[in-house]
């Protein structure tokens, strides 16, 4: 290889480089930014973030796209609060098991997602936005607008009890995106997203079972975002109709700013992670040097479109719809 | 008045025209004949200005002449209808007909529907077609769409004051008898105003419509015909003539087949519906054989039955002496098919993976426990593969998407065979690669016999098909013609086959 800089190595380690960068560019700005405390800050606010990303990325790797997080984070978050509370309402009793059904939840909300998707035949964005507003709708339904407070401190030691200073919900990220890892790389279902993603035709005609593919899909990303639903609601101790906002915004750009393909078949839970990343140090940057929260969301508006520039090979692509 | 001289055209590794001299004269219909691939559709590019030649000039009326686009050439007079329908079918007839063109018929902004539709009627009314031009286009039969385009080129008429000449892709492929008949009396009265070139696989009617006929063999004009003097047999043998080199197909290391052995593909009078009708063959181990036929005849159709991409809607197929119930894709892996398409951007390798991804994604199930995979088995059998067809790849993590096309050929084949297919299916194998990979192919084909595999190959090239089959069997717009037995010694030659092909 005479060009070790070519267009392939610097997309790969574009999002990473941007991070350092950003974290270079907030710590000469203020010096406070490079501190323990500051990073454990960035943690809890990207562990729920995280877990949704990475639901997403999988079905971004397949070439469709899934919008129904906030619905599903909301009715998880909301079916976990009522359960653990009736079950009674800390950790150490039956209410743990209120965490597999949040799990179950999660993963039954996105297997329908996915039967809309590939049975009705309906394009995923859609079908996932609409399931969205049903989940929405129906945690409404659940709390009549109440907020429901889970105040077990069992459960809230997820963000209470710190190892080397950050929060055990960190290590609770951290553990499901090596799963998600092993998931990707290790599995037939992995990789089955990348050969979906990189070529639907060639994966039907290699006899993959390419529906099954895509509901599996969906289902898993469900189960994920039932995990970001639980860490969100254990970093604020409320589940609510609202436990779900912003999450679409947040997790797709992460998604994409982290260098994974919008049409599918590249990229991986890495990208994904450094793209929260990335996400969540401009806006903590940005609060700790002290700009107005509107400039944090037109940053991110372009860094997403910087990504996509950067990772679409215009050449190659002649119409965009 | 149109002429071009001595124009070349280049691709990477493809010599597509070489210093081609083409004429046609004021009112002249002339005919464009030649196999796949020798070039025509490359020539009709660059007279309509898709294409700009590397070498050479095109002059009309002696001027010389450059275009950058369509729409240039178009503004010269030079006009195409297309083989493929292009029209845009949810749009009404006549905003089909001033596509591109609507500006004749504004005023501040807005369209005077009025207007375009009594111009469009005046179109129609010059190729006979009495339809009312607000109708969505998709209503229209094929044979009244090909009418509207060239009803849509015929525009050409009013908007240039010289001379037009109008290419005719194939006009003839989606028409019933009486309506060719009908197009050819249009044509041949529109030679009033216009000049035609005409590109057709059905040799009869070229010879019937043109006044000479361009025959054309490996990006070279070999002839040039005036109508009186034309000879479908002499026009044949000169599209396709040249020697076939018995070694470069290694006729040598040809094999009689098993044929007391049992059938690994069995067709028995099978159809499906507009594709083919009523195949039956038999494929057994070892032997190639090859469906030889023009684009469209059926060939693809049957590889993809064979592989259950397609249900037929009579008759039976049998894979290993069971009758095959279920057509889909995973029912055909399953027992053992192994499809080698002819797109392999599309369908054979998935760029982004890597080669032993793209090796067992056939057979994932068998280098898993439930469902986690076996990577090191997998890498060691990209390893073993590697060696044996001499893959030129760094390692087995290098993508498949920046591989040569000849070694994504080799992963292809490796994906299947490794996976113990011995039922092949081979789509224009050697498509776009060079020499060298072709020879590698062919040599993968003759080890693959020996393995008592069957294989059924549509080739890029006659010869090709000739060379390396055991059985041919033509076809003709979906109907088999004949069969011939291709033993080494004694292969039928080109000319049988052309012969039955058009």
């Amino acid at each position: 290889m005479s060009n070790v800089l070519t267009r392939d190595v610097l997309i790969k380690w574009a999002p990473l480089i941007v991070l350092l960068v950003l974290v270079l560019f907030f710590t000469m700005m203020e010096p406070r930014f490079f501190s323990l405390r500051n990073f454990a800050r960035i943690g809890i606010s990207s562990a729920p973030a995280l877990m949704v990303a990475i639901g997403v990325t999988f079905i971004i790797i397949m070439g469709s796209i899934d919008l129904s997080m906030e619905g599903t984070v909301s009715v998880c978050a909301v079916v976990f609060a009522f359960a653990f509370i009736a079950l009674g309402g800390t950790l150490a009793s039956w209410a743990w098991l209120a965490i597999p059904l949040a799990l179950l939840v999660g993963g039954a909300i996105g297997f329908v997602n996915g039967l809309v998707h590939v049975l009705l035949k309906i394009p995923s964005f859609m079908a996932s936005l609409a399931m969205g507003f049903v989940g929405t709708g129906f945690a409404l339904l659940l709390t009549g607008g109440d907020r429901i407070r889970v105040e077990d401190d069992l459960f809230r030691s997820l963000l209470t009890e710190r190892w080397f200073g950050f929060p055990i919900m960190c290590y609770v990220a951290l553990l499901f995106l090596l799963i998600a890892w092993f998931i990707q790389s290790r599995t037939t279902l992995g990789r089955n997203f990348y050969a979906v993603g990189g070529g639907e035709e060639l994966a039907h005609a290699s006899g993959l079972n390419v529906n099954r593919v895509r509901i599996m899909g969906f289902a898993l990303a469900g189960i994920f975002y039932a995990v970001g639903a639980l860490l969100a609601v254990g970093r604020i101790g409320i589940a609510e109709t609202a436990t779900g906002s912003n999450f679409m915004f947040v997790s797709i750009t992460s998604v994409v700013v982290g260098g994974t393909a919008l049409w599918g078949g590249i990229g991986g839970v890495w990208n994904t992670l450094i793209g929260v990343l990335i996400v969540n140090v401009i806006n903590n940057g940005m609060v700790v040097i002290g700009l107005p929260g509107y400039v944090q969301d037109g940053v991110l508006g372009i860094l997403v479109i910087a990504a996509v520039v950067l990772s679409t090979d215009r050449k190659s692509v002649t119409f965009v719809k | 008045m149109y002429e071009l001289i001595n124009v070349d055209k280049k691709f990477p590794g493809v010599h597509a025209l070489k210093s081609v001299d083409f004429k046609i004269g004021r009112g002249e219909i002339v005919g464009l004949v030649g196999e796949n691939g020798a070039g025509k559709s490359t020539l009709m590019k660059v007279i309509y200005g898709a294409y700009q030649p590397d070498g050479g000039d095109i002059t009309i009326d002696g001027t010389k002449v450059r275009f950058q686009n369509p729409r240039q050439a178009m503004d010269h007079g030079i006009g195409m209808v297309f083989q493929e329908q292009s029209l845009i079918t949810n749009l009404t007839v006549m905003e089909n007909i001033f596509l591109g063109f609507e500006q004749q018929f504004v005023s501040y902004g807005v369209i005077n529907w009025k207007a375009m539709a009594e111009a469009a009627r005046k179109q129609l009314a010059k190729v006979k077609l009495d339809i009312d031009p607000a109708t969505t286009t998709s209503k229209l039969s094929f044979a009244q769409r090909q009418l509207v385009e060239l009803a849509k080129v015929l525009t050409l008429e009013e908007r240039i004051d010289g001379d037009l000449v109008i290419l005719l892709d194939e006009p003839t492929s989606v028409l019933a008898k009486e309506e060719v008949e009908l197009l050819f009396s249009l044509v041949r009265e529109l030679t009033k105003r216009a000049s035609f070139i005409f590109v057709s696989h059905r040799m009869d009617e070229v010879l019937d419509l043109s006044d000479r006929i361009y025959v054309m063999k490996d990006g070279e004009v070999v002839d040039v015909v005036a109508h009186d003097d034309a000879d479908v047999d002499a026009i044949q043998h000169k599209m396709v003539g040249r020697d076939v080199d018995k070694e470069y197909y290694r006729e040598q290391k040809q094999k009689p087949y098993q044929a007391e052995a049992k059938p690994l593909v069995a067709f028995n009078d099978v159809s499906v519906a507009g594709k083919y009708s009523d195949i039956s063959f038999d494929l057994r181990p070892g032997e190639v054989l090859c469906l030889v036929g023009t684009e469209g005849s059926g060939r693809e159709a049957i590889l993809r039955t064979i592989f259950g991409l397609e249900t037929p809607s009579s008759g039976t197929v049998a894979l290993k002496g069971e009758t095959v119930t279920k057509f889909n894709a995973q029912a055909g892996v399953a027992n053992g098919v192994g499809y080698i398409p002819r797109e392999r951007k599309v369908e054979g390798i998935v760029a982004g993976m890597n080669v032993y991804e793209n090796m067992t994604l056939s057979q994932m199930g068998n280098y898993a426990n439930s469902g986690v995979l076996r990577i090191g088995e997998e890498k060691s059998l990209a390893k073993q593969w590697i060696d044996r067809l001499a893959i030129k790849t760094p390692d087995v993590y290098k993508d498949c998407g920046g591989l040569s096309g000849g070694n994504q050929q080799k992963v292809v084949l490796a994906k299947w065979r490794s996976a113990g297919s011995d039922i092949i299916l081979l789509d224009h194998p050697t498509r776009g690669l060079d020499i060298g990979a072709k020879e590698d192919v062919y040599d993968m084909v003759r080890e693959m016999s020996d393995d008592g595999v069957g294989i059924i190959l549509v080739a890029d090239t006659l010869e090709e098909a000739i060379g390396l089959s055991h059985s041919i069997i033509v076809l003709k717009d979906g109907v088999a013609q004949k069969r011939f037995d291709c033993s080494p010694g004694d292969k039928p030659s080109l000319y049988d086959l052309v012969h039955h092909m058009i």
